[in-house]
């Protein structure tokens, strides 16, 4: 859109049909709702040159015209019409037509505004009590989010969150640690293809003050505050953003259940034998923080870890990942004393570079991977560090999978065993619970 | 008869939409330097380069001109942009999913 709207290119942009209504969707609210657009068949990875070319041959799946003629009829065509000057406002109500609570919650089903399962309505009664937790002003934006990079951003007031907590079945105490989130506009409701979650994790006296769960069954469905701060999370998302419509702004091909409730848990600060997760990235200890990740598709889990071949262990469950998808992980107290005991990291730090160092595959298969190749190689060519310099390495040489910075460990579970697991995740950011109560 | 209630809306609050000029269209391709851009995304490279061939075949007087995008395409190119202003007459770029 971009070389077309700001350098004045007639351009072509050619898609996959299954992205027929998303991309249509994002020209119109990008104001560029005549943008010529051509449709071939899904996928084109991993067809033939042969097969390919049968696409350019045939018909755009959409209009049922030739490719080709679409193609050449995209460039040549004049536009009917000038509209370049049109400007319009949208809005957004802040009241539904009063109705019965049946037919309520009938409209928030049809209107996609939940997650499919039943949800609290959003009274004014219900929504001013969840205002009453926060000293910030009910208007006040907290921030903006969108389902892809290609998207607008949408934004919403400390209301919008409070009337998502309100649905997710919320108690007011969580509200700050639910506005925290909010602030970090990182979406809990990617429309990436390759169905992407998010992962919360708190830290700090919030967790004691609201009773959220650190311990056994952490993230699963076993607490109260855990499961709605973490529902609310995705609920707030995807309104606050303006939608998450399969085939219009959710395109998740498998989807993922991990969205359900964002895996929102309490780190096990008090067993754990290193420094809190949000004192590493900023915070003050005592200061309470929520820390989100985004990703959270690929798990690889095992056991404690044994005497003899634990760092096998570990390397195998390490190549077991994605390499464009790093790797955090959560292990039980149990867990994280064995790799003080067995490895000697009393420091975080030293565990993680441990891991940095033994995250390795030949380059060959490295530079290999799909994702890598989508989205590491092309930043690897620009020259950007560290890629640049690990593509000079020869085909069967060792590289990094992981750059060592977006590796990291977090302490969560009851001790009823030693299993741990690592949650293919990237860490996004750290935000403050405090100064939203 | 069932009491109504009164709910608030829980969507946040869209940008303004202000429509963005699309360029004049070609007369025709006869003669004129076509750029196709990869977006480095999902063996696309094949595709155009396939497309590069189906131009060399049934219409021989369009210039085309293979061209990936610098880095990702979460990322701006606006040298590859400026490039294809500067010679270049229209762009296909793909393949988007």
């Amino acid at each position: 859109m971009t070389i077309e709207a700001t350098y004045g290119v007639p351009t072509v942009a050619m898609h996959t049909d299954k992205f027929d209504r998303v991309v249509r969707s994002v020209a119109d609210v990008s104001g560029m709702p005549g943008l010529r657009q051509v449709f071939v068949p899904q996928p084109i990875m991993g067809k033939t040159a042969a097969q390919l070319r049968a696409y350019i041959d045939g018909k755009d799946p959409i209009s049922g015209r030739p490719v080709m003629q679409e193609v050449i009829e995209g460039l040549t065509r004049p536009f009917a019409g000038d509209d370049s000057t049109v400007e319009y406002d949208r809005s957004t109500p802040r009241l539904v037509e009063p109705d019965t609570e049946e037919n309520l919650h009938r409209l928030f089903l049809d209107n996609r505004w939940t997650d499919m399962l039943p949800i609290v309505l959003p009274t004014e009664e219900r929504v001013a009590a969840m205002l009453a937790a926060t000293h910030r002003k009910p208007d006040e934006i907290v921030g903006r989010m969108r389902s892809t990079h290609f998207r607008e951003h949408w934004e919403y007031s400390v209301e919008k969150v409070a009337v998502n907590a309100v649905m997710a079945g919320a108690r007011p105490e969580y509200f700050p640690v639910i506005l925290a989130l909010a602030a970090t506009g990182v979406t809990a409701r990617s429309s990436s293809s390759s169905a992407m979650a998010s992962m919360a994790v708190v830290n700090g006296p919030i967790r004691h003050e609201i009773g959220m769960n650190a311990g056994t069954g952490a993230l699963g469905p076993y607490n109260h505050a855990n499961a709605t701060i973490g529902r609310a999370y995705g609920l707030l998302s995807q309104n606050g953003q303006g939608g998450s419509v399969p085939g219009w702004s959710y395109m998740g091909n498998q989807g993922n259940g991990y969205a359900y409730n964002s895996v929102t848990f309490a780190e096990n600060e008090e067993r754990s034998p290193w420094e809190p997760f949000h004192v590493q990235h900023g915070s003050r200890p005592g200061e309470s923080a929520v820390s989100v990740f985004s990703g959270v598709r690929s798990t690889a889990f095992t056991l404690g870890l044994r005497e003899t071949y634990w760092r096998e262990h570990v390397r195998n469950l390490l190549r077991g990942m994605d390499p464009n998808t790093p790797p955090t992980l959560l292990l039980d107290p149990i867990a994280a004393r064995q790799f003080v005991d067995r490895g000697g990291f009393t420091r975080k730090d030293a565990l993680i570079d441990w891991l940095y160092e033994n995250a390795v595959m030949p380059a060959g298969e490295y530079w290999d991977y799909q994702l890598v190749q989508n989205y590491i190689y092309p930043r690897a060519t620009f020259g950007e560090e560290p890629w640049a310099s690990m593509l000079k390495a020869a085909p069967d040489e060792l590289i990094p999978m992981f750059r060592r910075e977006d590796i990291h460990v977090v302490v969560v579970g009851g001790e009823t065993n030693g299993y741990w697991r690592i949650m293919g995740c990237t860490y996004q950011k750290t935000v403050a619970v405090d100064e939203w109560r | 008869m069932t009491d109504k209630i009164s709910v608030l809306n829980p969507v946040g609050f869209p940008p303004k939409i202000t429509a963005r000029p699309l360029a004049p269209r070609l007369p025709s391709l006869q003669g004129k330097t076509l750029y196709l851009v990869d977006c480095r995304f999902d063996d696309s490279d094949v595709f155009l380069k396939q497309m590069q061939t189906w131009f060399a075949e049934h219409m021989p007087s369009v210039r085309t001109v293979f061209k990936p995008i610098s880095s990702v395409y979460l990322k701006d190119d606006p040298a590859t942009w400026e490039e294809i202003r500067a010679s270049g007459h229209a762009a296909i770029v793909g393949v988007g999913h």
